[in-house]
């Protein structure tokens, strides 16, 4: 602050303090209806305080899910998200850790080729080739698997970038350095490069989690099995059974559920969190 | 331990030529400093020692073995980098250990090595530490230590003390002159440092433009400079350069002012041609006697306490000239001094060439 | 781009490309081709032939008046949730970034959205806005208005708009936070030495050393609301009422999986790919430009 003026830092508070519960309000009413039994949700007006269902409606949603919606108990749906989530993270950091690796440290026929393969992934999100891929993971016999969920998104030119980033503002003394030491590629690649990325592999991973859990469209269009559902398509059909019984204590319920674990990463990872965020989108 | 042979080793990136041609025989044992200005091709000539940078053309070999096609790691050498390479997530032991561990060392073995080393060095203390926790001089020693502990038959270093202020350059030159005494271990040390490389080296090679310009002792290069270059890059401050003819007689030079000095060696073979002379800063004098008809004109003193440096300029074509007096001296701007030199230190270069002319 | 020191092994670096490269020709490169080509012919309802039309499916597409409103709406939708979700943002950041107490557990409250699935979100705002139970409907009907975005479609494009915009609203926080506090200090304290108050400093001294960022997030923000919305508009409206929310890429999912018009959706796809290849080329010109201190 350069000058001392209460009244504007005052105002200014107001301000932030006005933002965020304009931000935190559809959470709030959220948890407040998870926390309610079905009586109390068709009343209105809707309460605005919490009741004191709410662990009758965890126990009632994680293991018996929605009755009537046909979708399986959303502790079973979460465990599916959690899967695809890891595979879609994990993967990425490790096909793009790879890639970046050969980019950057070897020099081989067809080197700038592939770099532009990579990069031309980032100009055809999954929204804009929907039907072709699709026909690619049926006749795979990819659909209903995880790896049908996952693998088509494991492609990333953000990830690969972010990589290629990192390794170029290494020194390339320590290259030199490991060489002379006698290391190979693959052995600089685990004792030096990995090792020295390991806060960028953190923060991406952060991103990727969330990234992964939050698929929609895709887990739509792969899974028509139950057993594949993932917590966050499981809304969907929740909503659609809820134009015949509102059940919203457990629609909001598992809402709650379904934004946990990433609302959870970023909260508590905020430091990576803002790292993988900025770092990715340059 | 070993020799080194540089057989006419070329380097070239695509057309353009960095190195053109070197050749050279390192004895065992041996300190050899790599000196010249930047972008003159040391750096790439030990780095092509090194295994780091192919080799296009010519031979290197270190002992008996031609290490032409060898990976760094084969070639027995060990490595001082600039900015120290040290691997920033390993602490003090590792890093030293690192190279040792690829190799297969047995652990007690690395254990024993690296502590012996780090007692030469000092910094037994720091092992456990990582190297940001460092202060320079402090990473410079482990850089150090990391090339000791591998035993090698070579030292490279490539303008180790660079990164380090004034003060701990100087200590750690000494500190590097003593312990490669104590090891005896053949060492190649690259920089752009005159003073480093006339206090290090057992031999010096003056490198300019990817072509050797002399070899030898920095002895030899400060009294006998081959080419007007060495003579300008050796010495502090640097040696002034005047344009000048010799006589007819070939018993004196004149300058363009109408000053002249008599030379010992009769040039007469080269009478009346036009020549750069050139003279030390601290072999020029005040003459006493005024018997050289010599003018100086002082524009700047600056007071070092040791010595008293003059700036001017000579005679009435107003060539700078500095001159580096012995102690105190009080001197005013715009005084006119009478300048005389013995004439013994007076070096005689081609214009064109800049090759030497006197013996 | 490539380090000055490499190595040179032979089959290595095939090797360690190898996985990202095939999952990106079989999955990416191979089906967007064959978009392109579906998109160059037309099959008939049984998917048992199909006859090469050339741009007949395009020249269709741009004659059909229910795409040209799909376009039209998709661009009022983006730039709605890009102008809503950014202002707001900057606010936010231009308060926090004065406030140096606390700047930190604002970001905390601010930043969760970010990692809420747009489905999520949607389900969040349509039952907020139900039109019998939400608690906004009750309010709106109380203060005398009846709301029901399953009627009104200008109510639905409103919900949709607003529920996109929440969750962007973090994203869009972090990055004008951020880009304020890189501004020097010493650049807002001259200007203060030169009189200019806080108002004043935030519009000609912290505005234009941020647009760079600002144009940065109105692109991101235009992608999103083009193509990661798809969950919000699926929850809330599934494009109606009578196509009121039919955003394009709804539009292709549409078409093409419940309609089952190739061809069409194919052409579609064609054309969302021009869209994010430009966007993706703006963006890389532009981000390579920042300001310089």
């Amino acid at each position: 602050m350069i000058e001392h003026r209460p009244m504007v830092t005052f105002v200014s508070h107001l301000v932030l303090i006005f933002g965020v519960a304009i931000i935190a309000f559809p959470i709030w009413i959220t948890f407040v209806a998870s926390t309610h039994e079905a009586a109390r949700m068709v009343q209105i007006p809707l309460p605005l305080l919490p009741g004191d269902q709410f662990f009758n409606n965890l126990e009632l949603t994680l293991f018996k899910g929605l009755q009537g919606a046909g979708a399986p108990p959303v502790g079973f749906m979460m465990v599916n998200s959690l899967v695809m989530a890891l595979m879609i993270a994990v993967g990425k950091i490790a096909i793009s850790l790879i890639s970046a690796f050969a980019i950057v440290y070897f020099k081989f026929p067809f080197r700038m080729g592939f770099f532009w393969m990579i990069f031309i992934t980032l100009m055809l999100p999954v929204e804009v080739r929907i039907l072709p891929t699709f026909e690619v993971v049926a006749n795979l016999g990819m659909l209903n698997t995880y790896w049908g969920l996952s693998i088509p998104l494991i492609a990333s030119a953000t990830a690969t970038f972010m990589f290629r980033q990192v390794f170029l503002t290494i020194p390339d003394e320590l290259l030199e350095a490991a060489r002379i030491d006698g290391a190979g590629p693959m052995r600089f690649f685990v004792d030096i490069l990995v090792p020295l990325s390991r806060t960028n592999i953190a923060a991406l991973f952060v991103i990727l989690f969330i990234y992964g859990w939050n698929q929609y469209l895709w887990p739509l269009l792969v899974t028509t099995d139950q057993s594949m559902y993932t917590v966050v398509m499981g809304i969907k059909q929740m909503l659609e059974a809820a134009e015949q019984s509102p059940d919203w204590h457990q629609i909001m319920m598992t809402s709650l559920l379904a934004m946990l674990p990433p609302v959870f990463v970023v909260v508590f990872m905020q430091r990576l969190f803002v790292k993988g965020l900025t770092e990715t989108e340059k | 331990m070993a020799e080194i042979h540089l057989n006419k080793v070329h380097k070239s990136y695509g057309e353009d030529e960095v190195l053109h041609g070197i050749d050279w025989h390192i004895r065992d044992g041996e300190f050899v400093v790599i000196v010249g200005p930047s972008g003159c091709g040391k750096s790439t000539l030990l780095r092509m020692i090194a295994g780091l940078e192919s080799i296009t053309q010519g031979e290197i070999s270190i002992g008996e073995r031609v290490v032409n096609d060898l990976e760094p790691a084969e070639r027995d050498i060990a490595m001082v980098f600039q900015n120290y390479a040290l691997y920033p997530h390993m602490s003090v032991y590792n890093n030293m250990a690192y190279g040792l561990k690829i190799r297969g060392l047995p652990k007690d073995e690395i254990e024993r090595r690296v502590k012996q080393t780090a007692e030469i060095l000092e910094i037994g203390d720091y092992l456990k530490r990582s190297p940001r926790q460092l202060s320079g001089g402090q990473r410079q020693r482990v850089a150090m230590g990391r090339a000791i502990v591998r035993e090698p038959s070579v030292f490279l270093f490539d303008e180790p003390l660079s990164n380090l202020d004034a003060k701990l350059r100087v200590q750690m030159r000494l500190e590097i002159k003593k312990l490669q005494q104590r090891l005896g271990i053949t060492s190649v040390y690259v920089t752009h440092d005159q003073v480093e490389a006339m206090t290090l080296g057992h031999r010096l090679m003056v490198l300019n433009g990817g072509h050797v310009e002399q070899l030898g002792t920095p002895i030899e290069l400060y009294e006998r400079p081959a080419t007007k270059f060495v003579a300008g890059f050796i010495g502090s401050p640097s040696m002034n350069f005047l344009d000048a003819n010799i006589s007819e007689s070939g018993k004196s030079i004149e300058f363009s002012g109408g000053n002249a000095l008599d030379i010992p060696q009769s040039l007469s073979s080269q009478a009346n041609r036009r020549l750069t002379i050139g003279m030390r800063p601290e072999h020029l004098r005040v003459d006493e006697s005024k018997s050289q008809t010599t003018a100086h004109t002082v524009h700047v003193v600056e007071h070092l306490g040791a010595d008293t440096l003059v700036h001017g300029s000579f005679g009435n074509g107003g060539s700078d000239l500095t001159v580096r007096l012995n102690g105190i001296r009080t001197i005013d701007e715009g005084e006119v001094l009478p300048l005389a030199i013995d004439p013994k230190n007076i070096h005689l270069f081609d214009p064109e060439s800049g090759k030497r002319i006197n013996s | 781009m490539l380090k000055r020191v490499h190595f040179g092994s032979s089959w290595l670096p095939f090797a360690l490309v190898a996985p990202q490269i095939i999952i990106t020709v079989v999955f990416f490169i191979w089906p967007a081709s064959q978009a392109l080509y579906q998109s160059l012919l037309v099959e008939d309802a049984f998917g048992l032939s199909s006859e090469f039309v050339w741009f007949d499916n395009f020249i269709e597409l741009f004659g059909d008046e229910h795409y040209l409103g799909a376009f039209q709406r998709t661009i009022f939708f983006s730039f709605s949730v890009a102008f809503l979700s950014m202002s707001f943002a900057l606010t936010l950041a231009a308060m926090a970034d004065r406030v140096i107490k606390g700047a930190t557990t604002y970001r905390t409250f601010l930043i969760w959205p970010y990692a809420v699935a747009p489905v999520v979100s949607g389900a969040l705002w349509v039952f907020m806005f139900d039109p019998t139970l939400g608690i906004f409907t009750y309010t709106l009907g109380a203060l005398g208005y009846e709301w029901n975005h399953k009627l009104n479609g200008g109510e639905a494009m409103f919900l949709v708009i607003v529920a996109s915009a929440w969750k962007q609203v973090a994203y869009n926080f972090l990055f004008f936070l951020a880009a304020m506090q890189s501004i020097p200090k010493s650049l807002i304290e001259a200007a203060a030495i030169d009189g200019a108050g806080p108002t004043r400093r935030f519009f000609s001294i912290i505005l234009p050393l941020i647009s760079p960022t600002t144009f940065f997030l109105m692109v991101i923000n235009v992608v999103f609301a083009f193509f990661e919305t798809f969950g919000i508009v699926h929850a809330v409206t599934q494009g109606g009422p009578a196509k009121a929310t039919e955003i394009l890429v709804y539009k292709v999912f549409n078409d093409g999986f419940i309609g089952l018009d190739l061809g069409g959706s194919a052409a579609q796809s064609v054309i969302l790919m021009l869209i994010v290849i430009s966007l993706t080329v703006i963006q890389f010109r532009y981000v390579e430009k920042r300001v310089e201190y």
